[in-house]
């Protein structure tokens, strides 16, 4: 993945380190570092993915469709977008749906959080720290926890296609319910499996809480969803470690979005303040009190505990939230009772719906004017890696700055993990852009 | 394909979601086992170590929206003996494809804050518009048994098995009760090819064409009885576009309820 031409640096003596191709995150990114005399001068988090136009051909569309084309930005979490789409349509026709049926996407989506967390914590980010390319040359020397991590994958993918019929792209989740709910008995079949991944995340949080992590810190914004009595997927306001505390209604008023050269991916920051942090990170130093005890004890133990700025230990965040996810799908799975009706009827009317959920790599916000006739007249959808890229951006940033002396070899490849410690979903982040509502009639 | 040295594998993402690739490490039981028998060579989602080419089989995610990606297709080629398309996507341009049907000009300077920083084409296409394709594997995701399919029937000189008929028959085979002649729900499964399991009927809704076209589709009569079920023309047109909305079948049937 590296450039040759980092090598040699140039006559005025400035250095740049690239990568040109960045492996083990989801999409097209690179990254560029100036050094100029000792200095680092400039960090660039580029994406070049080719942006797809989501938000523009979702205009014209009818309501009912969101949830399966948003779903296609993105086939590491689908559901994210599916839940996203499906929040902001029901909060703007005042849809209320069955408790069960909230469980059951709650449900559903704790599997997503199992498989892409299984998937990015062993197979994308453990061979940083262990200095493998890859989970494939990881397998040879640590075969027993590369199956487990596969074991662990499959069954959060086994729950998304016992409720949604396949891993990527499911297809029952609609706005009012779910098209078919799975019955009590066929859920059941996951009660041994779940039993066993929570035993499994433990040994993940052991495994992960006993690696080196390299030095790093900021004055991070850690932003995430706090609801009341429930670590947060589906629900709940926006807060921060600095004071924030909004309605997910409230996004556009204290987040905005900029369009920057080096990026097909939107740049967003809020207002008056700047870069901020989304993610297992931000979820776990914000929500540490609503995680089950088992989890908080499994953090405690290796040390992880909330107010944690160093972004390297994003790992372990994701493990501990492996077990609290593997918990919670079973309460949900041994307290469901099949909802009367799978859906309830919705009426379109001409608001404005506001979504926000936590993807498995932060806050995922949509927002929907949709008319009397149920067409969508505009679409925003702000993913959680185009709020990262500032953040990343500076991490690279520091980093460099502090490992200046590292050899170049060995800077490249800290730096690539520095990238990955935010599970960058780079597919997500530039499906493009803002829409000027006024203008599209 | 030399019998005793392991075949190299190259994964190639253009304009595409991730997730037919992803469809690769989602194989969680077969996944090492494919490692034992293939070289993955080159697969960035997966693994920074990247061997140089060429190689014997390329998968290819993905459709042609950029001119960079318009060029980088053609070095694919080249480095590859045998070359697979991957997903709706680059079977038959995606969801992307959509922008296919406006005036991509427009289109750009209403939505872009700097329509100036970007590059894209004005049209998604897949990827046999640019290059010969050796075989292609439909769906909206793919089905991930049918890639495993055509890498071991590759490794074993064998022709692949991946059926072209309609979703409605494994719908039948499946035992669903039909959605459409029971329950009047629009479904595409009579013009969209088998892939899926028939998964959108077993889940009480329309097949809405993850797999594109079959391969002698009557969407003429198929338009015919969504109009006789009160569909009006815009939602047949959008019925035909989504995931495959620029695949030839399903382009002509929604351009005709346009006019």
């Amino acid at each position: 993945m590296k450039d040759k031409s980092a090598k040699k640096p140039d006559k005025k003596k400035t250095k740049t380190i690239k990568v040109d191709y960045l492996a083990r995150v989801e999409g097209e990114g690179a990254f560029n570092i100036k050094i100029k005399g000792g200095e680092v001068i400039d960090a660039k988090l580029k994406i070049f993915e080719p942006p797809r136009f989501f938000e523009a051909f979702l205009v014209g569309r009818r309501f009912d469709e969101a949830p399966d084309i948003t779903s296609r930005i993105c086939g590491i979490c689908p559901i994210a977008y599916q839940m996203s789409s499906i929040q902001a349509m029901e909060a703007a026709f005042d849809v209320k749906v069955h408790p069960q049926i909230r469980a059951l996407r709650r449900l559903f989506y704790l599997g997503e959080w199992i498989q892409s967390h299984a998937l990015h914590v062993f197979m994308l980010h453990a061979p940083d720290f262990l200095g493998y390319e890859d989970a494939f040359q990881m397998a040879k020397d640590h075969g027993d926890l590369v199956k487990m991590a596969l074991d662990l994958k499959k069954m959060g993918n086994d729950i998304v296609i016992l409720i949604g019929g396949r891993e990527i792209h499911p297809l029952s989740a609609c706005v009012g319910g779910f098209y078919k709910v799975p019955t009590k008995r066929g859920l059941e079949s996951l009660v041994e499996r779940l039993k066993w991944g929570i035993e499994a995340s433990v040994k993940t949080v052991q495994f992960v809480g006993g690696l080196t992590f390299p030095e790093l810190a900021a004055d991070y914004e850690f932003v995430s969803l706090r609801h009341d009595d429930e670590y947060p997927i589906c629900e709940g306001r926006l807060v921060s470690n600095k004071g924030l505390d909004i309605a997910i209604s409230d996004y556009d008023d204290y987040f905005e979005e900029e369009h920057v050269k080096h990026s097909t991916s939107l740049h967003a920051h809020i207002r008056a303040r700047g870069s901020y942090f989304v993610g297992p990170l931000a979820r776990f130093n914000l929500n540490f009190d609503r995680l089950t005890p088992l989890a908080q004890e499994q953090a405690k133990s290796v040390g992880f505990e909330p107010g944690c700025v160093n972004s390297f230990k994003s790992i372990i965040a994701r493990a501990v939230e492996l077990v609290y996810a593997c918990e919670e799908a079973l309460r949900i799975i041994q307290q469901y009772e099949m909802p009367p009706n799978a859906k309830v009827e919705v009426k379109p009317n001409g608001m404005t719906g506001y979504g926000c959920t936590e993807a498995p790599r932060g806050i995922l916000y949509h927002r929907y004017v949709v008319d009397g006739h149920g067409i969508i007249r505009s679409a925003t959808i702000v993913p959680p890696t185009s709020q990262n890229q500032k953040t990343i951006e500076n991490d690279l940033f520091n980093f460099a700055q502090n490992n200046i002396e590292m050899p170049e070899d060995e800077l490249t490849w800290r730096c690539e993990q520095v990238v990955r410690n935010y599970d960058p979903c780079i597919s997500c982040s530039c499906h493009f852009l803002k829409l000027n509502i006024e203008r599209i009639e | 394909m030399a019998a005793r040295k392991k075949p190299k594998l190259a994964v190639w993402k253009f304009a595409s979601c991730d997730g037919c690739q992803l469809s690769l490490l989602d194989c969680e039981d077969e996944l090492l086992e494919v490692a034992g028998v293939i070289e993955i060579a080159n697969f960035p989602e997966a693994s920074r170590a990247v061997k140089r080419g060429p190689y014997d089989i390329s998968l290819v995610e993905g459709s042609i929206t950029t001119p960079h990606d318009a060029m980088r297709i053609q070095k694919v080629r080249r480095m590859s003996k045998l070359l697979i398309t991957i997903g709706a996507c680059a079977t038959g341009g995606g969801i992307q494809a959509l922008r296919n049907f406006k005036d991509i000009k427009d289109f750009v300077s209403i939505v872009y804050a700097r329509p100036d920083y970007i590059e894209t084409l004005t049209k998604s296409t897949p990827i046999d518009d640019h290059v010969f394709v050796d075989c292609e594997l439909r769906g909206c995701p793919i089905n991930k048994y049918q890639l495993l399919e055509v890498i071991s029937a590759l490794l074993n000189d064998r022709k692949p098995n991946i059926p072209k008929y309609s979703v409605c028959m494994e719908c039948k085979q499946k035992g669903n009760v039909c959605v459409m002649v029971s329950k009047g729900i629009p479904c595409l499964g009579p013009v969209t090819q088998v892939g899926c399991d028939a998964l959108c009927p077993s889940y009480q809704r329309g097949c809405f064409g993850c797999f594109g076209p079959m391969e002698t589709p009557n969407t003429i009569s198929m338009s015919e009885r969504f109009g006789e079920l009160g569909i009006k023309a815009d939602d047949i047109i959008r019925t035909y576009r989504t995931y495959n909305s620029y695949s030839e079948s399903f382009r002509r049937e929604s351009e005709a309820y346009e006019r």
